[in-house]
């Protein structure tokens, strides 16, 4: 990518000219607070990041890493409940936070824009997506109203939305999650920005989808020679589209180089461990013995008909992943296997026995056997229970185990799930993402089940934590000879954890097989889709894909 | 462990919480009260104490009367006497005890009929939320102070029917608070567990639902024991409420009204009527302090998440 | 048809249905009466024959849903029935048609509920956005505090410091509204200058507080921090991303004001002796005058409904989802 200031950019390249060896961004010594339970507490603890015109740098690191809050640092801006404690924000040679906030209102949306996360809930639904889109520019008096619309319409079609001269007399509900993110950054391109934030703008979106709208993002970027920060927890992502990658935990900086540096040859360990996780992968094994099997299923909500005739078996001990994207009818299937959802048509074999559709007929030995657990720990667990109550409540129910021997009974899952007795007395606040999780797998156990089914159990976590929580499904399997349906939608956790593979979409079954059969060639149509949709850890990947994609056009 | 960073699940950091007893937990809270939260519990308490100890307080008896009514201001009537020349300070005081007595059992009971209805309409769903829903809906699109006079027109006035009449109109309102906030936790993957584990549904109720919607419940109770409050006032005012001898506020105001237009030659006559008005606008003002308060709390700890 | 005509249609005929089921609890509540109807209302000393005739004219003699259909029809014509005083245990009858008492006594509470909404409501909605704007500041909270209290204080406890400052006192005001027919307008406002600063100041206070409760809301959500990155100013924030949104909210915090206006007349016409038709509603409450109770709760309700309805035919036509569906 080429930093130089070529393109003739609305605003601000007049006076830059002279300095063009200055940096556009510099900030130093960021330190930022958070106000939380009472007290101040560290969110960036000093950080330094500098950005030359042009260029752009992917922000990378867990949850509570602090990179959405370092972004939005670069604007001179700090969410409500968080400030500033020390450090600079120099923004082509100003100070952004010596100003007053009037003053910082000037440079924002006109000189530097920001791209949310949700762009459903960043759009205000009471406006047409074009007056949203030329708001700055016309605030910032870059162009006059005609110009700045028919710039706009200029820019849906460079980001290869559908029918760009309409699409901005439409209003947010009207079009889909894909298109909004693109019109978001059309908006933030409307101005001609000198920087862009990009704050996770593509984890809301299917896989398919947000291959599209990061090579339109890419591309206008470099059209317009825009700097930009790269907002993400996903490395393939970032990998296509940072010229620089800088790797945060916990407020702090870890390494920061070129992307191919950083791929090839990540300096620190914690970096290296971000890498290593791709790497875990069960060797598959066939058995013909099945526990659990869904035959010719129909299902609906209401009337609206969402699974079509699916046929999926699970052999004993083995693990079955359920791909699709959303929508596909993935979790629907598990319903209907719980018995939350009586299937229309089709029946579910346990055992070899038939289970009762309704949840209400089926006898609690059947109940115990099939167990559940949730993609949202958070909402899987009362809030206002213990530790012990959560766990010690199916042990009580299904095996009537009480007082002394119950407490010990919850320890002993406890040590199973790698956590000690000090978690015994905690509310599910107190807990981290992936011990939440541990405690509802944990909770399953408890029951002694057959079948575990996990709804996406991992795609809410990081990734380090991602694969701790596999590790421990697959040592469990090992132990207790229990069965997986596995429903998820990343292709890296598939790898990992299954035997077989079923790969739905639209209610039905494209295929089911072993999983070294489904994910190697010849593929369906859909198969091949989503497999090629998945980013790689390779910075020409992008490119690569949408070279092949054109040809085959 | 390939991980050299030494992953271990318990050391994973939770959330930046610091571990408290609920004690502690209500004294940070009280601390950082605003002055308004204060003088509301301090002003509550007051009328707990007066209302319970109405016998011990009083100088004369709730229904004595004396020789002169409309009697002056003065050593052995503090506020004077009223229209027959019972002891308005007496009067005062049980009044206290009345009005808040009758307002208080009203609230629990149309918190018993509306809540618990609004937990079954929330947790069954279906044809029984159906009818329940639109019931309320009818019967709130009467104002609840005029579905209240039509049925004093046909029920004679007495504690008991002023009571039932009230607690059942105003569970209308209860319903639609504990129906709303119940469907937002039913929906919750945690309710799904202990339906899956064949759990009963009394159990789900009182253990996984009641719990976590106690908060807004508790802060509605505030603000329909003053509505109730008020509105028993208002009744009573107009003459359709609490009947003689039975001292309270609301008719007192009516009995004493006619002594405001003796301001101007004596400026305590005048303010008497303001006396029953004033305990019960200052009762409500510190029961909505308090409320708003409890309401930012519980509110702001909800926007943590 | 366009969708958001049909939504509208369904919401009339649900009011429609309500207004109806309404109508039908309060006719109902004639059946409810214990004891013997014509005795109760005409007294021991009637004879047998004029209780017969009475109970005939009431068609106490036809089952209840027939007589029913047979209000609705009169209801519907204007007719509201007699009302009940003025008759006699002799069989006298010196009774007044209904409507007759009503009429002018609801052009009266229309006037006065008219003028309090007029002054209430610009000031309300002002106060509500000002407090918004400048949330957490004094004025924010000293606003606040004054409202939370005003709010908490019973209807006549206002209007008797207004009569004890302003009547007796200072007297600026009359402290009995009355008021007749043929009174010059100027005059007539004097004359309702209290009940209708009292209405003035109970209302506002719970409209100001939930318009200002409803624009802080939408503060929150993530459109208007990307409103404010985007550069927006304070004002424009409100004025052009939150107050849009705003609409239905406000609309029906004003509705539900208006409606609460009409039952704090109540009140507040028995302070002043105001010749309007909250007071003659809780006379005949006393004297047990079943028509006449009747047919002013079917005005106060039916005045309640259509302030909803409005409320909400406003919050659908400003809903951008329902004007422009997908």
């Amino acid at each position: 990518m080429n930093t130089s200031n070529s393109h003739g950019r609305g605003h601000g390249s007049n006076n830059s000219q002279s300095h063009d060896d200055q940096p556009l961004l510099r900030m130093t010594d960021i330190r930022i607070e958070g106000f939380s339970d009472e007290q101040w507490h560290p969110i960036i603890k000093g950080v330094d990041l500098t950005l030359r015109r042009g260029e752009v740098m992917g922000l990378i690191g867990e949850s509570g890493a602090g990179k959405s809050t370092l972004g939005l640092a670069a604007m001179g801006f700090a969410r409500a409940g968080c400030r500033f404690t020390s450090g600079t924000v120099e923004f082509d040679g100003t100070d952004l936070l010596g100003l007053k906030e009037k003053e910082r209102r000037q440079y924002w949306g006109t000189r530097i824009a920001y791209v949310a996360q949700s762009a459903a809930a960043a759009f205000n639904p009471a406006h047409r997506l074009i007056d949203q889109t030329i708001e700055s520019a016309s605030r910032s008096h870059v162009r006059n109203d005609a110009e700045s619309r028919a710039d706009a319409v200029e820019l849906y079609d460079s980001l290869h939305l559908p029918d760009p001269e309409n699409i901005g007399q439409r209003y947010p509900h009207q079009v889909s999650g894909g298109q909004l993110q693109r019109v978001m950054t059309a908006m933030a391109m409307s101005a001609r920005p000198d920087l862009i934030i990009f704050d996770e703008p593509t984890t809301a979106l299917d896989v398919t989808t947000q291959v599209e709208v990061l090579a339109s993002m890419r591309e206008i970027v470099d059209k317009y020679n825009t700097a930009a920060i790269y907002i993400t927890h996903d490395l393939a992502v970032v990998a296509q589209m940072a010229d620089v990658i800088k790797v945060l935990r916990y407020g702090e900086e870890v390494e920061q180089s070129s992307t191919r540096t950083m791929l090839a040859a990540p300096k620190e360990e914690y970096t290296k461990s971000l890498w290593s996780v791709r790497s875990l992968e069960k060797p598959e094994q066939r058995s013909e013995d099945f526990i659990l099997q869904l035959k010719d299923i129909d299902a609906a909500y209401g009337k609206t008909p969402v699974l079509h005739g699916i046929n999926i078996d699970l052999p004993r001990g083995k693990t079955v992943a359920v791909v699709g994207e959303s929508g596909s009818g993935k979790s629907t299937a598990a319903r209907v296997v719980t018995g939350l959802l009586p299937q229309t048509a089709g029946s579910v074999m346990f055992n070899g026995d038939e289970l009762p559709p309704q949840l209400s007929d089926r006898t609690p030995d059947q109940l115990r056997r099939i167990q559940m657990i949730y993609q949202m720990a958070d909402t899987a667990m009362n809030p206002r229970q213990t530790v012990e109550d959560i766990i010690g409540r199916p042990l009580e129910f299904f095996h009537n185990v009480q007082g002394r021997e119950k407490e010990q009974r919850v320890m002993d899952l406890l040590s199973m799930i790698e956590l000690d007795e000090s978690f015994l007395d905690r509310l599910p606040a107190e807990l981290s993402g992936g011990q939440k999780q541990r405690i509802c797998i944990a909770r399953a156990l408890a029951a002694q089940p057959d079948i575990i089914i996990c709804d996406e159990v991992t795609s809410a976590l990081d990734q380090i934590v991602q694969e701790g929580i596999l590790k421990l499904l697959l040592r469990l399997q090992e132990q207790y000879g229990i069965s997986y349906l596995f429903i998820t939608h990343d292709i890296a956790t598939v790898k990992a954890i299954s035997d077989e593979i079923v790969v739905m979409f639209q209610g039905k079954v494209v295929e089911q097989g072993l999983k070294s059969q489904i994910l190697s060639p010849p593929y369906p149509e859909y198969t091949e889709l989503l497999l090629s949709s998945v980013p790689e850890m390779d910075p020409e990947w992008l490119s690569n894909l949408l070279n092949q994609r054109d040809r085959v056009l | 462990m390939n991980n050299p960073d030494g992953y271990s699940a318990s050391a994973e950091v939770g959330s930046v919480r610091k571990r408290r007893t609920r004690a502690e937990r209500w004294w940070i809270e009280l601390k950082k009260a605003p002055l308004s939260a204060w003088f509301g519990m301090i002003v509550l308490s007051g009328y707990i104490v007066v209302a319970l100890f109405a016998p011990l307080l009083a100088p004369y008896g709730e229904a004595e009367v004396f020789p002169t009514p409309f009697g002056p201001w003065d050593e052995a009537h503090r506020f004077g006497t009223d229209q027959i020349g019972r002891d308005i300070l007496s009067r005062l005081i049980y009044g206290a005890r009345n009005t808040m007595g009758i307002a208080l059992v009203t609230t629990l009971l149309s918190f018993a009929i509306g809540g618990g209805l609004g937990l079954v309409a929330a947790i069954r769903r279906g044809w029984v939320d159906q009818l329940l829903s639109r019931t309320v809906d009818v019967l709130m699109a009467i104002p609840s102070l005029i579905f209240a006079l039509v049925l004093l027109s046909i029920f004679k006035p007495s504690v008991v029917s002023l009571i039932l009449i009230i607690a059942v109109l105003d569970s209308t309102r209860v319903f639609r608070l504990t129906r709303s906030v119940a469907v937002s936790v039913v929906v919750m993957d945690y309710v799904e567990v202990a339906r899956l584990r064949g759990e009963k549904l009394s159990w789900v109720m009182k253990k996984e639902i009641l719990p976590n919607i106690m908060p807004p419940l508790v802060a509605e109770f505030g603000l329909r024991f003053s509505f109730v409050f008020l509105t028993i006032a208002a009744l009573s005012f107009l003459g359709v409420g609490i009947q003689p001898p039975t001292a309270d506020w609301g008719s007192m105001v009516r009995d004493n009204a006619s002594l405001i237009q003796f301001a101007q030659y004596d400026i305590k006559a005048g303010f008497t009527p303001l006396l029953p008005a004033a305990a019960i606008g200052l009762l409500t003002v510190a029961v909505n302090f308090v409320v708003d308060w409890f309401l930012h709390k519980t509110s702001g700890l909800r926007d943590e998440h | 048809m366009h969708p958001v005509l049909v939504t509208i249609v369904k919401r009339l005929l649900l009011g429609l249905v309500t207004l109806f089921v309404v109508s039908a609890i309060i006719f109902s509540a004639i059946s409810l009466l214990p004891g013997d109807f014509g005795e109760a209302v005409l007294g021991q000393a009637a004879t047998e024959e004029t209780v017969a005739a009475f109970r005939k004219e009431l068609g106490l003699d036809k089952p209840a849903p027939a007589r029913y259909f047979d209000w609705v029809k009169s209801v519907v014509q204007g007719d509201l029935g007699t009302s009940f005083s003025g008759r006699s245990a002799s069989g006298q009858d010196r009774s007044r048609s209904v409507v007759e008492l009503i009429a002018p006594r609801l052009k009266n509470t229309l006037f006065l509920a008219g003028v309090a909404a007029l002054i209430a409501v610009p000031l309300a909605l002002f106060l509500g956005l000002t407090a918004a704007l400048y949330r957490n500041s004094w004025y924010d909270r000293s606003v606040n505090v004054t409202t939370l209290t005003t709010i908490s204080m019973p209807e006549f406890f206002v209007a008797y410091v207004l009569i004890l400052l302003l009547a007796s006192l200072w007297p600026v005001f009359p402290s009995l509204s009355t008021v007749n027919a043929d009174m010059e307008l100027g005059e007539r406002l004097r004359r309702i200058a209290l009940p209708a600063i009292t209405l003035t100041l109970v209302i506002i206070a719970h409209m100001m507080r939930m318009t200002r409760a409803a624009i802080i809301n939408l503060l929150a959500s993530p459109y208007i921090e990307m409103a404010r990155l985007k550069g927006a100013s304070r004002s424009e924030i409100i004025l052009k991303h939150a107050l849009p949104n705003a609409w239905a909210p406000i609309a029906t915090v004003i509705a539900f004001n208006l409606a609460y206006l009409v039952v704090g007349v109540v009140v507040v016409e028995v302070v002043f002796v105001y010749p309007g038709i909250g007071q003659l509603m809780v006379d005949s409450v006393t004297s047990r005058d079943i028509p006449v109770v009747q047919a002013c709760a079917l005005i106060f309700a039916g005045t309640y409904i259509i302030l909803n309805l409005i409320a909400d035919v406003i919050g659908i036509v400003t809903n951008p989802r329902l004007l422009h569906p997908r």
